[in-house]
């Protein structure tokens, strides 16, 4: 792979100007799920807690786990008086809600140019507040994190409190419990104990140390990796398990570095690869020589272009990312069309500029931009939906190519 | 430092880009960091709107601090100004760039565009969304409008409805066609629709109707000031309301007050099913306008009783407290979303009129709920033409709010039968047989299953196992019937 990933020089058009994406405060709608005893409570502006409740949409029907502390007019007075107030909101919070055992102070924009040090205030939080909560923070603000960054700024977090030395094997990036389970079983059918990170209770941390392997099973984990690696864990590096060969190359990368046997690896998954399989051919053919268009979001561009053009036979038009993880992304990159036109960054009126002159048959987008792009005429589907529904593994292959396949379904069934 | 669950109002930035989402002619230009875009969805999204806001963000990262952030803004505003080529440039700051002090406003006036530019303070950490709409909405209207001698006929403006205005959009159908029957002319109606050269034409009408004082009251007193126009007091939602707004703008145009068509919700609420309406008991929160208009309609045209009444508009709070007052009630002023819940739970209403917040509280406690105000859901931006204000929103208001409620004769019924075998939640159809046997690994596994389609998920793993008669259903099978159903 190694050998591979150094043949990889692909030109990349770069760009800087209006980004169309969510900050890092993002990853907290789909992380407070992940970890049920957590709560994020953001140190920001009003902004930021309207945000969390607009991108939280449909969620908001149960009292959230995560909450912002608005900086008021007088905050900005004096930084002695800001602390104070935080730990007053902190107060508050954990008295209505005991059962929180993880606490993060999330920073803002607002709350990073002021220069508020949350790193101070989640220690002196955390010694007021032991054993029962620890308080840890992170940046989730738009000026250094885009989007799922944000997810890689809280586990990064998470990873100095880990405890030392456990299992052979660890899931790194937040996957919807139902993958996880499934992921747990395949892993155990080829005789490897597993653990996951983000655990889903705080108090389940899994132990790292030197001898743990890790599986990214996220591609925009690079300061997670990099906080791992430095308590001495190994990244096994492979393809994103997304789609069928995406997820046989993830768990086969895993099996070789653990020594698996091929039969071994090949009786556990064989059963899933001829399901999925299945599953995804009735979709392909929906999708096969279709043209689609990648509007940088989420950082899973370019391991969602590789399946949708290696499984589903589609053909990509422009592969917008926010950022492209060269090493990250190297066994990725080796699987994409050689003349596949990859973008970095955004300039978001010329990249429409672009879309529209190659009038792509779909266009993956935000939301911002989805409903003007089809009242222009063209087909779209919600990037965040690919990062709110379970795509990972055997048994969501078919499910993902459907989020593909839906807007373009639909618009042959209407008639007006 | 304030502890804030949900919000009632974004940010004042969101009302600038109410009102300049509403016009034509205008572009947006905001110094924000990335993330900040997230207001575009709010319109494409909860209104469907077919177009992006007219807005330009800076969208600038940490890596620009240490930098020319003025620069960056320049460069924005110079480009928004060639690809979008607007009729006037509003410019200001999101609450991140009001820190970094880079002066929009300053900055803009010296790239010498050959455009109107109109600098927005809208203090980020002191003000909110409705505040920054009604600012907007008036520096616009203070750096447009030019004097005018008002025509002869009787002619007024329209002022008030935004984008992402609960039901902005109906409400101006309804007041447009009851100022034609009464034969006043409409002059402009601003900010929805309206360019800078419709708001320069403001002074040709003799008086203004102010639909949302909120938006549009700051506005209405600087053109009374200014040009003498008056303006109307009365927001016309209810029977009650609608019938003294007529008087009220006959008087202000010189013409009769013709009442012309009526509508039913006097008629419904004296019909005998309505008599079970008599006393429910009822909370209204909102922004002050529609809580004080609900709280009238709930007490006098419906006759409910208002138990509970409150805000979260701070600048209205002396006009709540005055309605509260009428209702015999203290008003609960405050933008705190747990205050609000501590109240309905503490009160135990029958039916909540309120905000999308209280929607997720009553719906939380089982109690009954329909949206009367902002903030809102895309349910509040319906389809069909579904008005607050005039006679045809009084029939939308009898319709909304006694739906959410058992129907009179209903409750009779389900009184009657209580108890009967057949007739309690858990009960079968009769024509369905008996369930399978779930083993319980895959119970769980089905649990994990998100909520909205895992009745779907039961279902279909169901059939596949009696199709393949098969007495237990294993996670296999609930992986082999997903497979099997995969489309």
């Amino acid at each position: 792979m190694s050998e591979a990933a150094t043949l990889v020089e692909r030109p990349v058009l770069r760009e800087r100007g209006q980004r169309e994406v969510f900050c890092g405060l993002t990853g907290i709608v789909w992380l407070h799920r992940k970890i049920q005893d957590a709560f994020f409570l953001v140190v920001g502006s009003r902004t930021c807690a309207h945000l969390l409740q607009s991108a939280a949409g449909v969620m908001i029907f149960a009292e959230p786990r995560f909450a912002t502390a608005i900086i008021e007019e007088r905050d900005l007075a004096g930084l002695a008086d800001a602390n104070d107030e935080l730990d007053a909101v902190v107060d508050r919070l954990l008295a209505r809600r005991p059962d929180i055992r993880l606490l993060f102070l999330v920073g803002s924009c607002p709350s990073e140019v002021i220069k508020l040090d949350l790193s101070r205030a989640a220690a002196r939080l955390s010694a007021r507040f032991a054993p029962d909560v620890r308080v840890l923070n992170y940046s989730g603000s738009g000026i250094e994190t885009t989007f799922t960054q944000g997810e890689d700024a809280c586990l990064a977090a998470l990873v100095p409190i880990m405890p030392n030395v456990g299992r052979p094997l660890l899931v790194v990036g937040a996957l919807a419990d139902v993958v996880e389970d499934q992921f747990s079983r395949l892993f155990a059918a080829m005789g490897i104990e597993v653990g996951f990170f983000p655990p889903r209770r705080a108090g389940d941390l899994p132990a790292v140390g030197p001898g743990t392997s890790f599986l990214l099973a996220q591609p925009f984990l690079a300061d997670t990796a990099r906080a791992l690696e430095a308590r001495g864990a190994a990244r096994i590096a492979a393809p994103f398990p997304l789609g069928v060969e995406g997820t046989t190359l993830w768990l086969e990368a895993a099996a070789r570095a653990l020594g698996v046997p091929t039969k071994r690896f090949r009786d556990a998954t064989q059963p899933s690869i001829e399901r999925a399989e299945s599953s995804l051919s009735r979709v392909r053919e929906k999708l096969a020589g279709k043209r689609i268009f990648f509007f940088p979001d989420s950082q899973l561009e370019v391991p969602l272009a590789r399946f949708v053009s290696r499984e589903l036979d589609m053909a990509l038009v422009e592969v917008g990312t926010p950022y492209l993880h060269r090493q990250h992304l190297a066994e990725e990159l080796d699987l994409l069309p050689a003349d596949v036109a990859l973008s970095e960054g955004q300039d978001v009126d010329r990249q429409l500029d672009r879309c529209r002159a190659a009038a792509p048959d779909l266009t993956v987008c935000g939301l911002g931009l989805a409903n003007p792009l089809e009242a222009e005429g063209l087909a779209t589907k919600w990037s965040i939906e690919l990062l709110f529904t379970p795509i990972q593994g055997y048994e969501q292959a078919a499910d993902l190519a459907g989020l593909f396949a839906r807007p373009l379904d639909r618009r042959t069934r209407l008639v007006f | 430092m304030q502890l804030t669950l949900w919000t009632y109002e974004g940010p004042p930035h969101v009302g600038a880009m109410r009102v300049a989402t509403a016009m034509r002619g205008v572009h947006y230009v905001l110094h924000a960091p990335q993330g900040d875009t997230y207001a575009d969805l709010l319109f494409t999204m909860i209104e469907r709107r077919a177009e992006r806001p007219p807005v330009t963000y800076t969208t600038f990262q940490a890596r620009d601090l240490g930098g020319d952030t003025a620069e960056l803004f320049k460069n924005a505003a110079r480009d928004a100004y060639e690809r979008f080529k607007p009729e006037l440039l509003m410019v200001g700051a999101s609450c991140t760039a009001e820190l970094i002090q880079d002066d929009p406003g300053g900055l803009a006036k010296a790239l010498g565009l050959p455009i109107p530019v109109v600098a927005l303070e809208l203090p980020a950490y002191q003000r909110k969304e409705n505040w920054g709409a009604a600012e907007t909405f008036y520096q616009l209207v203070r750096a447009c409008a030019v004097p005018a001698v008002p025509q002869a006929a009787p002619r007024c403006n329209v002022l008030g409805p935004t984008a992402l205005g609960f039901r902005h959009r109906d409400d101006l159908r309804e007041v447009l066609a009851l100022l034609d029957r009464l034969g006043i002319a409409v002059n402009v109606v601003a900010p929805l629709n309206a360019t800078p050269s419709d708001l320069a034409r403001l002074g040709g009408a003799a008086f203004n109707v102010v639909l949302y004082p909120e938006i549009a009251g700051q506005a209405a007193s600087w053109l009374q000031r200014n040009f003498g126009q008056p303006f109307t007091r009365t927001v016309p939602i209810g029977v009650g309301a609608t019938r003294e707004f007529i008087t009220e703008v006959a008087a202000l145009a010189g013409v009769v007050p013709a009442l012309g068509e009526e509508s039913r919700l006097p008629w419904f609420s004296r019909s005998v099913d309505a008599n079970y309406l008599t006393g429910k008991r009822v909370f209204v929160f909102g922004d002050a306008t529609h809580a004080i208009a609900a709280a009238r309609v709930a007490a006098r045209e419906l006759g409910f009783s208002v138990v509970g009444f409150g805000t979260y508009s701070r600048e209205f709070a002396r006009d709540v407290r005055a309605a509260a007052a009428e209702h015999g009630i203290e008003a609960l002023i405050t933008d705190d979303y747990l205050e609000v819940e501590a109240r309905i739970a503490e009160l135990a209403p029958e039916l909540v009129l309120g905000t999308q917040m209280e929607r997720h509280v009553a719906k939380r406690l089982g109690i009954p709920c329909a949206v009367i105000s902002a903030p809102m859901h895309v349910q509040d931006s319906p389809a069909r033409h579904s008005p607050q204000m005039g006679f045809e929103g009084a029939n939308v208001l009898f319709d909304d709010w006694v739906h959410p409620l058992m129907m009179g004769l209903e409750e009779h019924l389900l009184t009657m039968f209580r108890g009967d075998a057949e007739f309690h939640d858990e009960a079968t159809p009769s024509h369905l047989p008996a369930t399978l046997t779930w083993a319980p690994e895959a119970e769980k596994e089905l649990g994990k299953i998100p909520f909205f389609v895992r009745g779907k998920a039961r279902r279909n793993t169901e059939q596949f196992a009696r199709d393949k008669v098969l007495a237990t259903i294993t996670v296999e099978t609930l992986y082999d019937a997903k497979a099997h159903y995969a489309r």
